[in-house]
This record gives C-alpha cells, sequence and structure tokens, in this order.
C-alpha cells in the first residue's frame, strides 16, 4: 500500500490543552501517513492522546501546532466551514461515548447522518448490519451502553463515508456483539474500501489490522505492519 | 397520497418541544400575555384615534370656540368673513337647573341649541334614539346618552327644568350625542357625574324666547379653512366678540371633551408601549435565558450534528425553529386574549366616551411589530447561545461538560463552614460557581416581581386619588354655585337654609393667562384664607396655605407657561370688566388636577375690582336634614348647580374606578402568569442543568427530600435575593410610567404611591408561584428515572 498516495499526512502534529496555568501536552509532534483502504488501530494507555488524533483527522478539533493533510486539502488551515463540509463528505464517527441524540429513535439517528450524505445506505439496513434489527424505534434510554454504540457504529457506517474513525467502538461489548461490530467495519472496509481507524484497549483487535500504531504521551513510539490480516472470526479474547 | 418525510431533525424538534412542553408553555404564555396587552392598547388607542377622526370630519366638529355674554345674530355674517373662517354656527348655551324623577339632589342641564331648519352646520348631533325636536315645540329635548343612561330616561320620559325662573316639564322625544360632548364633563367640577348632569338640546326658537335672547347667541363655533393659522382667527375673534362679553376664543386643545379624549388616547398610547413593551421585554429576557440555556444543556448533540457534517447554519436554523414555534403559539394565545380584553375595554369606553360607534379592533401594524419585538429578542438570545455552540470545536462540545471548578464559598473561608451542612454548601457553592448565570435568574424571578408590583400600582393610585381628593381637598359635604356672583353676605343666607352647618365662599373666576408667548385658558379659584372647607393639597399630602399675595399655580399648569415662582403672569380676566393685570407667581402646588390656580377670596376681589364678592359656597351639612335641603335647592333660582360630595364619590368609585379596576386586573392577572412562568421555568431549566448530578446523589443514596433541598433550595435563594430587587425595580418602573403619563396628560395627575400592600401582594404571589413550582418539580424529582438519567445525558 504504500507507494499509493496518502490519505491522511500530518506533519509535526502537537495539541495543546491550556487550563488556566497548566497546560496538558495531549500530541507531541506527530508524523503520520494513512493510506487508502488501510485499517489502522491505535493503541496506547488512556490520556495518552488516541481520542486527540482521531479528532483532529477528522476534523473535529485543529491543532495547536504542525499541519494535517486529507488528500490536498489542508485540514490544519481550513475554516470551520471548510471542516463541516469535510466531515460531511468524507468522514464517518464512531466516539468513545457514543453520543447519540437522546431524543431520537435508533433508525432516526441513523437518518440523521443519512439524510445529509450522498449516497448512503437504506438505515434500516445499516441497523440490521450491527444486528439491532429488532431495535430500530427505541430510544437511547431504553438501549443498553453495547446496543447505543451498535447504533453509534451503524450510524458511522450508513453514509458510506471516505474514512471511518472508531474511538473504542468495541469498549462497552461483550465478545459476541463485538464481533458483530468489528465484522462491519471490516465489511465496510474490504468492500468500500474505506480507509478506517480504530482505538482500542483490546490488543486482540490488532490482529485484523494493517497496521498497528502505538500512542504514548502523545507520540507515536511504534509502528508494526500486520504480514497477514486476520478475519474477525478468527479473532478472541 | 403525497407522503410527506419528515426529516430526522425535524423529528427531534418536535420531540425537544414536546420534552419541553412546559416550560415552552410558559414562555408562550408570558409572549401571549405581553403581546394581548399591547394589541388591546394598541387596538384601543387606534380605535379612538379612527373614530374620533371619522366622527369630527362626519359631525363637523368645529376649530374654534367662543362663549359671549349675548350678542346679535347679524355678527354671524361678519364673523364669517374673517379671514381663515370657513363655517360658523351660533347659538346659545345656558345652564338649567332639573329635577329629576327619582334623584334626591337637583341636577344641572346643559342647555345646547339646535338650528330651528335643517341640521347644524357645525357640532351636528348623531341621535340614538327617538326624534328631534319639532320646529316649534316649547317642552321637547334631546338629552345625551350617558345622562340618560345614568337616569333611565327614554324617549317619551320627562323631567323638569327651571327655564328663565320658572318650573317647567320637559318632555324627552330623543336620545343623542355630538361631537362637542363625547365625554360629558361640567366644566367647574372635574369630575364625571352622568347622574346629575347632563346635556340638553332644544330648538332655537324655544330657547330665544324662554330666556329673552330673541336674534342673539352667546357662544359660536367656527370652522376654519384649510390653511388657516388658529392663532389668528382666534385674536381676530376676540377683538371682533370682546365687547359682547367673550370669555376668550379657544381651539380645541383647550375644548374640554377634545382634550379629555387626547388625553386618554394619550394614556392608551403610554400604555400600550410602555406597559406592554414592558411585558414583551420580560417575555423577550425569559425566552433568552431559557434559549440560552437549553442550548447549553444540549451542546453535545450540537456537537454530533457538527460532527457528521451539519453546518452552524443548519444547527442554528434547528434551534430557531424552536424559537419560532414559541412565538407562535404565545401570539396565538395573544390574539383572542387581546379580542376578549380589547371588547371588555370598549365596552367601558362606551360609558365615558360616546361616539356614534366604538369598537375594539385588532390592528395589524400593532400585531406585526409586537411579534417583530418578541422575534427581535429571542432571536439577540438565541444567536448568543448559538454563536457560543458554533465557536465550540465539536470534539470539545461532545465532552461531558468538565466537571466544574468549585471552591469554599465565601461565607466558608470567612470561617463560618461549621454552620454549614453539606447541602448548603452545595447550594452556595454552586451559586458562586456560576454567577452570572444566578444572577440572571434572580434578575428574571426579580421582573416579575416587579410587573406585580407595577400592575398593582392602579389600586394604590386610585386609593390615593380618591383620597386625595374626596378627603383631603374636599372637605366640603356641598358645593353651591350660584347663579350669578353675589355680595359676600350672601353667606348669611345660605347659612340659614335647612341643615347647613357651616359655609364658606369662593369666587371662581374665568381667565386666561399669558406668560411670555404662552397661553393657557382656566379659572381662578379664590377661597377664604382663614377656610377649612377645601384645601389646597399636593400629591404627596402635602397641605399649601395660600399666599398673601399673588397666585397659587398647579405645577403642570406653571410648567405649561413656563413660570417659576416670582415671576409675573399676565392675567385676563374673562368676566365682568374684563381687566387684564399682571400678577405675581407666588408658589407651585404638585395637586391632582393639573390646571388649577388659586388666590385669597379678598385678593381675587381686588383682581376683578368687586367689593367683597362669590360666586358660590361650600358648606358641611347635617345628613339628617339633606332631603330637606335638596328639595330647599331645587325650588332657589340663585343656586344653579350644586355637588354632592358624597354622591360624587360614589359615581366617581362606580364609573371611573370600574375602568381601572378592569386595568389593574388585567395587569395583575398577566403579572401572575409572568411571574409562574419565570419561576417555574428557572426550577425546571436548574432540573434540567443538574438532573444528573442530583440523580447520582439519589444513586449514592442521597433520599428524594435532599435532593429537592439542594435543588429548591438553591430556588429560593435565589427567589429571596429577587424579590427585594424586584420590588426596585417596580417602584422604577411605575415612576418611569407616571412620568410619562404625567408629561403628557393635563387634565389628571397621577401619584407616585405604592403601598405596604402592594409589596405584600408581589410578595405572596411570587412565593405562591415558587411554592407551586417546587411542587410540580418534586413530583418531577420523585419520577427521576436513575438509570435513563445515568446512561444518557439529558
Ligand atoms: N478538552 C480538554 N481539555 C484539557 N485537556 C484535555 C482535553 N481533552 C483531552 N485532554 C487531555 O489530553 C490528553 C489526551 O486525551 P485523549 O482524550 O486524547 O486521551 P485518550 O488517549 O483518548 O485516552 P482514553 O483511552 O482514556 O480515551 C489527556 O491527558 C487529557 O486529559
Ligand atoms: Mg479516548
Amino acid at each position: 500500500m504504500p507507494g499509493n498516495a496518502a490519505v491522511f499526512v500530518t506533519r509535526h502534529l502537537s495539541k495543546v490543552y491550556r487550563m488556566g496555568e497548566v497546560e496538558v501536552h495531549a500530541l507531541r509532534g506527530v508524523d503520520l501517513e494513512l493510506y487508502p483502504g488501510e485499517f489502522v488501530v491505535l493503541l496506547g494507555a488512556s490520556g495518552s492522546g488516541k481520542s486527540t488524533l482521531l479528532n483532529i483527522l477528522g476534523g473535529l478539533d485543529v491543532p495547536t501546532s504542525g499541519e494535517v493533510f486529507y488528500l490536498d486539502h489542508n485540514l490544519s488551515a481550513a475554516s470551520a466551514d471548510d471542516l463541516t463540509r469535510f466531515r460531511r463528505e468524507h468522514v464517518g464517527f464512531v466516539f468513545q461515548f457514543y453520543n447519540l441524540i437522546p431524543s431520537l429513535t435508533a433508525l432516526e439517528n441513523v437518518s440523521l447522518v443519512t439524510e445529509i450524505a450522498d449516497h448512503p445506505l437504506d438505515p434500516i439496513e445499516a441497523l440490521a448490519m450491527v444486528g439491532l434489527k429488532e431495535r430500530i424505534n427505541h430510544f437511547p434510554a431504553q438501549l443498553s451502553g453495547g446496543e447505543q454504540q451498535r447504533v453509534a457504529v451503524a450510524r458511522a457506517v450508513a453514509k458510506r463515508p471516505d474514512v471511518l474513525l472508531c474511538d473504542e467502538p468495541t469498549g462497552a461489548l461483550d465478545y459476541a456483539s463485538g464481533k458483530i461490530v468489528l465484522e462491519v467495519l471490516d465489511r465496510v472496509n474490504r468492500e468500500l474500501g474505506t480507509t478506517t481507524v480504530v482505538i482500542t484497549h483490546n490488543a486482540a483487535i490488532a490482529a485484523m489490522a494493517d497496521r498497528i500504531i502505538h500512542i504514548s504521551s502523545g507520540e507515536i513510539v511504534e509502528v508494526k505492519c500486520n504480514e497477514r490480516k486476520a478475519s474477525p472470526s478468527e479473532l478472541a479474547w | 397520497m403525497v407522503t410527506w418525510k419528515m426529516s430526522a431533525l425535524d423529528r427531534k424538534l418536535l420531540r425537544d418541544l414536546w420534552h419541553l412542553r412546559g416550560q415552552l408553555l410558559a414562555v408562550a404564555a408570558i409572549v401571549g400575555c405581553g403581546i394581548g396587552v399591547f394589541l388591546t392598547m394598541r387596538g384601543m388607542y387606534e380605535s379612538l384615534v379612527h373614530e374620533r377622526a371619522d366622527y369630527y370630519t362626519q359631525y363637523r366638529f368645529a376649530d374654534v370656540f367662543d362663549n359671549v355674554k349675548r350678542a346679535p345674530e347679524s355678527l354671524a355674517k361678519r364673523i364669517a368673513t374673517l379671514p381663515g373662517v370657513a363655517a360658523v354656527q351660533t347659538g346659545i348655551s345656558l345652564e338649567v337647573t332639573l329635577d329629576v324623577p327619582g334623584l334626591r339632589e337637583p341636577a344641572t342641564g346643559q342647555l345646547v341649541t339646535i338650528p330651528q331648519t335643517g341640521p347644524a352646520l357645525l357640532n351636528q348631533i348623531y341621535i340614538r334614539r327617538g326624534r328631534t325636536v319639532a320646529p316649534n315645540a316649547t317642552d321637547e329635548v334631546l338629552i345625551s346618552e350617558a345622562f340618560a343612561q345614568a337616569n333611565n330616561l327614554e324617549p317619551g320620559s320627562h323631567f323638569e327644568a327651571v327655564i328663565n325662573g320658572h318650573w317647567q316639564r320637559l318632555n324627552v322625544v330623543g336620545i343623542a350625542i355630538s361631537p362637542e360632548f363625547i365625554y360629558v364633563l361640567r366644566p367647574t367640577s372635574g369630575l364625571p357625574d352622568d347622574r346629575r348632569y347632563g346635556i340638553l338640546w332644544m330648538g332655537r326658537n324655544a330657547v330665544e324666547h324662554a330666556f329673552d335672547m330673541a336674534g342673539a347667541f352667546n357662544n359660536v363655533a367656527i370652522a376654519l379653512t384649510k390653511n388657516a393659522s388658529e392663532a389668528d382667527v382666534i385674536s381676530s375673534l376676540d377683538r371682533l366678540l370682546d365687547r359682547y362679553g367673550s370669555l376668550g376664543a379657544y381651539g380645541r386643545i383647550d375644548h374640554l371633551s377634545d382634550k379629555i379624549i387626547s388625553d386618554e388616547i394619550n394614556q392608551d398610547r403610554v400604555y400600550g408601549f410602555l406597559v406592554s413593551g414592558i411585558f414583551l421585554a420580560v417575555a423577550a429576557f425569559i425566552i433568552n435565558i431559557v434559549l440560552t440555556r437549553l442550548i447549553a444543556t444540549q451542546r453535545d448533540q450540537i456537537g454530533v450534528l457538527k460532527a457528521f457534517g451539519y453546518s452552524n447554519g443548519v444547527v442554528a436554523w434547528h434551534y430557531l425553529k424552536l424559537v419560532l414555534v414559541t412565538l407562535l403559539i404565545g401570539t396565538a394565545m395573544g390574539i383572542p386574549v387581546a379580542y376578549w380584553m380589547g371588547n371588555l375595554l370598549a365596552d367601558i369606553y362606551r360609558d365615558f366616551f360616546h361616539f356614534p360607534r366604538l369598537e375594539w379592533s385588532l390592528s395589524p401594524t400593532g400585531l406585526i411589530s409586537a411579534t417583530a419585538v418578541c422575534l427581535v429578542a429571542a432571536l439577540g438570545g438565541a444567536y448568543g447561545a448559538l454563536m457560543r455552540a458554533a465557536r465550540l470545536p465539536p470534539a470539545e462540545a461532545m465532552l461531558p461538560e468538565p466537571p466544574g471548578r468549585f471552591r469554599p464559598t465565601l461565607i466558608e473561608r470567612l470561617g463560618f463552614q461549621r454552620l454549614l451542612s453539606v447541602t448548603t454548601r452545595m447550594i452556595l457553592r454552586n451559586l458562586e460557581r456560576r454567577p452570572i448565570k444566578a444572577l440572571l435568574s434572580v434578575l428574571g424571578i426579580a421582573l416579575a416581581v416587579a410587573i406585580l408590583v407595577a400592575g398593582r400600582y392602579g389600586v394604590d393610585a386610585l386609593d390615593r386619588i380618591i383620597d386625595i381628593q374626596f378627603r383631603a381637598v374636599q372637605r366640603e359635604d356641598v358645593m353651591l354655585e350660584f347663579a350669578n356672583p353675589r355680595s359676600a353676605n350672601v353667606r348669611h343666607a345660605v347659612r340659614h337654609l335647612p341643615g347647613i352647618l357651616t359655609a364658606e365662599p369662593f369666587r371662581a373666576a374665568p381667565v386666561r393667562l399669558r406668560f411670555q408667548h404662552r397661553m393657557r385658558r382656566t379659572a381662578i379659584l379664590g377661597l377664604s384664607p382663614d377656610g377649612d372647607l377645601r384645601a389646597i393639597v399636593g400629591l404627596d399630602y402635602d397641605r399649601v396655605s395660600l399666599p398673601t399675595e399673588g397666585l397659587l399655580l398647579s405645577a403642570k399648569l406653571a410648567e405649561t407657561l413656563g413660570v417659576v415662582p416670582g415671576d409675573r403672569l399676565t392675567v385676563e380676566v374673562l368676566e365682568g370688566r374684563r381687566e387684564t393685570s399682571e400678577v405675581l407667581v407666588a408658589g407651585i402646588v404638585n395637586d391632582l388636577v393639573g390646571i388649577s390656580a388659586y388666590m385669597t377670596l379678598p385678593n381675587l376681589n381686588r383682581l376683578l375690582h368687586e367689593d367683597a364678592t362669590s360666586s358660590g359656597a361650600f358648606v358641611s351639612i347635617d345628613p339628617n336634614l339633606s332631603t330637606e335641603l335638596y328639595t330647599t335647592l331645587k325650588r332657589l333660582p340663585t343656586v344653579r348647580g350644586v355637588s354632592v360630595k358624597a354622591a360624587m364619590l360614589a359615581n366617581f368609585k362606580e364609573v371611573i374606578a370600574r375602568s381601572m379596576q378592569v386595568q389593574t386586573v388585567m395587569n395583575i392577572f398577566f403579572a401572575c402568569v409572568i411571574a409562574f412562568g419565570v419561576v417555574y421555568n428557572s426550577v425546571r431549566i436548574a432540573l434540567s442543568e443538574r438532573g444528573h448530578e442530583l440523580a447520582s446523589l439519589r444513586v449514592l443514596g442521597f433520599t428524594q427530600r435532599e435532593i429537592a433541598v439542594i435543588l429548591l433550595g438553591e430556588q429560593a435563594l435565589m427567589t429571596a435575593a429577587a424579590i427585594p430587587l424586584g420590588f426596585a425595580i417596580g417602584y422604577g418602573i411605575c415612576a418611569g410610567v407616571v412620568a410619562a403619563i404625567n408629561a403628557t396628560q393635563e387634565t389628571f395627575r397621577m401619584p407616585l404611591v405604592l403601598t405596604a400592600q402592594t409589596f405584600a401582594f408581589a410578595f405572596v404571589v411570587v412565593s405562591i408561584a415558587a411554592a407551586l413550582s417546587g411542587m410540580m418539580i418534586w413530583g418531577r424529582l420523585r419520577r427521576l428515572d436513575l438509570v435513563a438519567v445515568l446512561k444518557t445525558r439529558e
């Protein structure tokens, strides 16, 4: 895959949160390239900066210094409107805290995104993919944490994004439903060639990635390529 | 079949609307009240302006008026040739004493002539019922509507009148109104009394014969040509009529009925704009707070929407729709309220103001401007909140709000922490952490308190007016007016009437006061320096004694003339020898009736170059002999007018108080709605903001009581802080309203008075609103779904 033009390129990416007198260096000079169709797993301790990196890649946040490119768009120099358009046209998110709209049902939460996408999946089909066909009319408060997470995954893939950014998509899931979600991500990655980045604390998931990136204290400390990608069905934890 | 698929975002809107229905309805109700009051007053204002203009044009209300002692009819032709005069109508008008069936006291009729043939050129009458008088009938009259209503007179009724010294029976053939007497008020009395004062229209010939006025007139009305100068016509008329005993020509601005309508219209405008402006401002303020907080509580949802590529514009529009729906509901509530109140008000107005037709109508421009004001304010509030949401990067917006940085409160830092329980500390820290928010909540409740205070102001003002006028100022029981000025020893004659305990003569003389280029017509009242039956009292009960020399003027009169004590005024006496002299302004009194001038009786007699003379007397009577006294007075030709204080007070209370009460009840009703809306919203928002925290506390083992104490304790504290602030703001609002009304109104001054009852009332209503809101929240706390709250963020 290296050799193709990278989808994402970051150069000396830094993010500093300032809270009064205290400065938190969430990212310290990250250089990274992500390639089309790649499945990348981000590993790292809690607080190491994974979510921060993912948010910047997805155009949810802007770096304090350094640059980030999506193809030929310089996201670090983009206006808020440009970032909105970028997210709308290219990115699917699964958030660490699900962030469903509490006043909308599962189906409506998915529709919320498909309605503004160009070639979306049918929302019901997307929910069926994550095994929630029976629960489409439930409100978030009527779903378990894991079910909410699966709705969040369905919401992210339903728009058929070019890049899929998932922050611990299986964090709250049991073994079986975790596998369903991973299969969905794998399928979207393979069939649509979606560049996929998955943050996880579950090292076993790393086996299904093309590359595994380790982050520690805001820096990339290790990048590993898998010789052979395991299929989700082969994983065990 | 056409299917319309609602977008997910609109579904969210509907659900948010439903979820927030209580709060939004409260806001809508406030908007409805604001718009309702505004439209009511605005519609009434426009109706009055419109009806007056129409009535004046259609029934040819004159522009300039004058009264003379007696002038030959041939003079009318000369008046008509004066430059600027378009039409002239002469007539005869006289006051006569009446004996109306069922009325103990004598009444006074203002006799006005109608031309022998055809309609009058000016000041035409509109016959409500019955017919006009037959050309040569000597015993037929048309009577004014208010007098007919007050005394249950109908065409076919009759009463007695002293016509040139003889009692004569007059038959009512019709009930009429005229643009000259839209508001019927006896010039010397200052307060309306429809039972004892009415207009009688009679044929010109009949009056000419009965009063020895053949070929003569004593009043004249003039219509001006389009570009005529009123001032020029007045002065040429004065020159022409001076030797016929003119009382001085005057324009509409000094026309009694027109002046009172103008004052009323002004007052409606002030009310319409100022009072409902305040209502709308409060409504807008609350919309602002609710939206700001709503958007703040939904900041993570805004983050998600933005994360998935919804633009700021779409997100903003989504929340604006919420505002628009609320405003729409509010407006929809306001319109029927306005219809209902407007018609109620018009009903009362019809008792005072006699137009051919007076209806309240919805003012489209008023509706548009009221809605626009609400909209602008609401959008203003939403804009601020949305900008805050838009500025947040979506990543941060989606994070749970960082735990607030609490610190020990001032009280704790001062070392009193031992005195405070944990819950009290939580309450205090929470308030201290977000002082601006707490302040805004306090301000919202304070505004509700303020409106309650201001809403009940009318009651206090009315009580004060009644107390000043009928207790402090008019200390007499009865005021007698003589047919002609009498020498001072008439006092002894008066004393010998049945039932009279004490009598004090007075002298009233019509004058024109001039200072520089400013001029005002009024009457100087000369009072006995040692008298006790009529006092000069300011709005603050400060009793002012008569100056030993010179004039004492009403503050409003002094203001219109631009004089201060020490200035010298030109006084043109408009009767008798019609002297003009310079008189010192010795003092100013801020009294209730705005355009009075007072002197001591001897000083006034000297000014008039007459011996001790009086034109009437104030008397106190023995109530047991009152019937006897009134019967005697009815038969006494030397007494032209009898004003009975108790009767006037009863009438005043019945008529004026009724209208003021309707307005006051209206204000209070709306103020209650606002108070409840504000307090409920404040608590409800606090609950939704802190539901999470409270549920967590419940999970940790706090009882429902304990969390209620935390939530409601905070609200109680804010309400307690808001009440004194609200008192102050309410006082300020009243001061503003009073200043605005008094700036435009001449006939009547509003006293600035707020009683302890009013403050107590505001306190009680807000406390009840707070208690009810607390109870409703208590119910919600019981239903607080701990699991759901912990699973999702509201
Ligand atoms: N809005 C913020 N303000 C201040 N500090 C922040 C903010 N967001 C993140 N941080 C800090 O930045 C660092 C990196 O945070 P980040 O959320 O990227 O960690 P993470 O690797 O995703 O951790 P986890 O696995 O626990 O989700 C942390 O130390 C965190 O406290
Ligand atoms: Mg994270």
